[in-house]
């Protein structure tokens, strides 16, 4: 009982091998496309690597990369093998390769699916990783004398102006640390050490954001400094002022901005898959159908194609025993004590044919 | 004595159809690019209109665009001509067509060649423009609520970061304008007051800054009001605070590098129309030779010009007064004149009738 059994001529062979040709290498191309898709995530994730956490978000895009490489191979040796096929003479070169072919391919296209899962589950790290590594680089901040971390300031700054946030959660989060360095600080003032004795760390904390909080859309001049204290600007409640500074936390930001990459890469490499597997059905009915023309010994004969020869049930049985004798093949035989040269007779009784007459013996008569 | 003479065989003609038909398409390819040019200095230009002062230097890609969309309208037609010249008798379908054909395009060339001269000639004028639109740009900075210039403010922080520049010239320019709007002064401060008193135009000017003059390559926090005061920094340091360059040199370097590798291109461009032009008419001369002669398996010469240049200016010349003779009024042309010279002719004969007996 074969699994979706069809019945191909050999104009219809020949045209499924020219069609499968030209798919295989349309799905070079797109093995090209999730290679080159896997090198804009990474070098995406690598532009902002600096406010991120150690964490293996890098495996997303080597994933893509590595399988986006697999694919334009075993495409193109399947490009190769369907131009053959046309031919039955050719095929015999490829008859043997072509069962391990289609295993391997098999494998590859749930390392695809896969591929595309990880891009839609990959947020939860990254949330994390952007949480941690906000709030470092907003802690050196001040730090541009640091040698490591000098560029932080400069990488926050260009950060808040370009995805228009302010903060890993929103502008507040500026309040709780000191982010002007004590270089800058005039320790002399009063109004200074004041400031720095009230605090229980010794931090100079103050209600004013970084300029590159400043939102542009504002009609007022940006007020950045003593942002909660509506009686220092003429006009301003900061309660309701919500086009002075950017809204948005940058975590927030950051998280949208990739999420929305990722799921238009994890759509591109899904219809990838079925396209693949679309593929490998129309290579496996080519193979067996050019088996079966083989078996049957006219070329030019109908012949039936296949996608399993038995029932699903009984070919993973009968492959669970291929693998279980492969495991006995191992094992010593302890009747001979493993010494194949010892004639063991037989315990049970020999069978003479249908009416068991044994053999006469052959005496030297004259 | 004709102009660049040359000797073509039957096979050189047919060679020189061919390459001159691949040659024209490759034009209406580099028509396709010139006009991707136009428009792209077109948008360019648009994207910083709001602090250019004249619109005048829009006519430069306006000029570029007709000058390629009419490449390749000139280009496609002389492929279609320059392959029907393999074969003579084609050629006469053409043969009226081409000479006026050959003009235009040398006109179009000088289009061309003016366009491309043009990309670099307009830097003073840019630079003009520039400086007065940023002036008006920052004088309107704080009317955010007049309708028209609500949005100077944007372009102008935008313009301050994308660039990283401060102000028309420098950062001090900020100085002489009011740019914090009098609906955020507090005028009860006696200190605001006493600042817009001691102004002769009642404005409330400053020694700060907007935010976007900001340089992001400083160590420190930024630092925009009181720069002229500022006890906790020296001069020095004072130049990695802000941005030092002005804006009208940043945009002016920004599309002088643009139109300066826009100019290189159409000026390669015009060598290569050139070029097929030329082509054109060698082949042009060559098949008119062939048709004149009458064989159409023979050699034939072909020129760039038949006589030399001041002869030939001189012919054109004397056509062009001729035209302007034919209108001016001559006699009645129904009146017979007896024309004065004496006219060339065979006396008439006297058919001397022999009657034969």
């Amino acid at each position: 009982m074969a699994v979706l059994r069809v019945k191909f001529t050999k104009t219809k062979r020949d045209k499924l091998a020219q069609v499968l040709w030209i798919l295989n290498w349309i799905s070079v191309v797109t093995g090209a496309i999730l290679f080159s898709l896997g090198l804009f995530l990474k070098v995406e994730l690598h532009k902002q690597g600096e406010v991120m956490a150690e964490r293996d978000i890098q495996y997303v895009p080597n994933t893509l990369i590595a399988v986006g490489l697999i694919a334009c191979a075993i495409n193109f040796l399947g490009g190769k093998i369907c131009y053959d096929c046309v031919d039955t003479t050719k095929f015999l070169r490829w008859k043997l390769i072509m069962l391990p072919y289609i295993i391997c391919t098999f494998f590859f296209t749930f390392c695809v699916l896969v591929g595309a899962l990880m891009c839609y589950c990959m947020h939860w790290e990254l949330e994390e990783s952007l949480n941690l590594g906000l709030t470092e680089a907003m802690r050196f901040y001040k730090d541009t004398d640091t040698p490591g971390r000098c560029f932080l300031k400069r990488t926050m700054d260009m950060l808040q102006m370009q995805f228009q946030c302010c903060g890993n959660n929103g502008y507040k989060d500026w309040f709780q640390i000191q982010w002007i360095s004590n270089r800058y600080l005039d320790m002399s003032q009063k109004e200074v050490a004041d400031r720095i004795r009230s605090n229980v760390d010794g931090k100079y904390l103050l209600d004013g954001v970084p300029f590159s909080c400043c939102n542009i859309n504002s009609p007022r001049p940006c007020i950045q400094q003593q942002i909660t204290n509506n009686s220092a600007h003429f006009n301003y409640e900061h309660q309701t002022e919500e086009l002075n500074l950017w809204m948005k936390g940058c975590r927030q930001a950051l998280l949208e901005y990739y999420i929305h990459i990722m799921q238009s890469i994890g759509l591109t490499v899904l219809i990838t898959w079925l396209f693949e597997l679309s593929v490998l059905t129309g290579v496996r009915y080519l193979q067996t159908s050019l088996e079966n023309v083989l078996r049957q010994g006219d070329p030019n004969s109908e012949s039936d194609g296949w996608l399993l020869e038995n029932s699903f049930m009984e070919t993973a049985r009968m492959n669970l025993n291929i693998i279980k004798s492969l495991g006995k093949g191992n094992q010593i035989d302890t009747a001979t004590n493993g010494d194949p040269n010892i004639n063991v007779p037989s315990t049970s009784k020999a069978h003479y044919g249908p009416d068991n007459v044994p053999p006469k013996q052959i005496t030297e008569d004259s | 004595m004709a102009v660049g003479k040359v000797t073509f065989s039957k096979v050189e003609r047919e060679k020189l159809a061919e390459i001159l038909w691949l040659l024209n398409w490759i034009s209406v390819v580099t028509g396709t690019i010139l006009f991707g040019l136009g428009l792209f200095l077109r948008v360019e230009i648009h994207k910083w209109q709001e602090v250019m002062s004249e619109q005048g230097i829009l006519y430069v890609p306006h000029m570029l665009i007709t000058t390629g969309l009419a490449a390749c309208c000139i280009n496609f037609f002389g492929g279609k001509i320059c392959l029907d010249c393999a074969d003579t008798n084609k050629f006469l379908r053409w043969k009226l067509v081409m000479m006026p054909y050959i003009i235009c395009t040398f006109f179009f060339t000088s289009c061309v060649l003016a366009g491309a001269l043009m990309c670099y000639g307009i830097r003073s004028q840019m630079e003009e423009s520039l400086f007065m639109g940023l002036r008006n740009a920052m004088r309107y900075y704080k009317d955010t609520d007049t309708p028209g210039r609500c949005n100077l403010k944007r372009t102008v922080d935008l313009l301050q970061i994308q660039f990283q520049c401060c102000g028309n010239t420098g950062y001090r320019d900020w100085f002489q304008i009011q740019w914090i709007s009098s609906r955020y002064l507090d005028m009860g401060s006696s200190a605001v007051v006493d600042r817009m008193r001691s102004n002769v135009e009642g404005k409330y000017l400053m020694d700060g800054v907007p935010f976007s003059c900001c340089s992001t390559f400083s160590p420190w926090p930024c630092i925009q009001h009181h720069l002229s005061t500022s006890s906790t920094q020296d001069e020095k340091s004072q130049q990695l605070n802000l941005w030092r360059r002005g804006c009208q040199q940043a945009l002016l370097d920004h599309y002088t590098g643009i139109m300066q590798s826009i100019g290189l291109t159409v000026l390669l461009i015009w060598l290569f129309e050139l070029l097929v032009l030329t082509g054109v008419r060698y082949l042009q001369t060559a098949m008119e030779n062939v048709l004149r002669l009458g064989d159409p398996e023979s050699e034939s010469d072909g020129w760039i010009l038949e006589n030399s240049l001041a002869e030939t200016a001189r012919s054109n010349f004397n056509i062009i007064k001729n035209l302007g003779k034919c209108y001016q009024v001559d006699d009645d042309p129904n009146i017979n004149v007896p024309t004065a010279a004496p006219e060339e002719e065979l006396p008439s004969q006297q058919v001397q009738v022999l009657v034969t007996s």
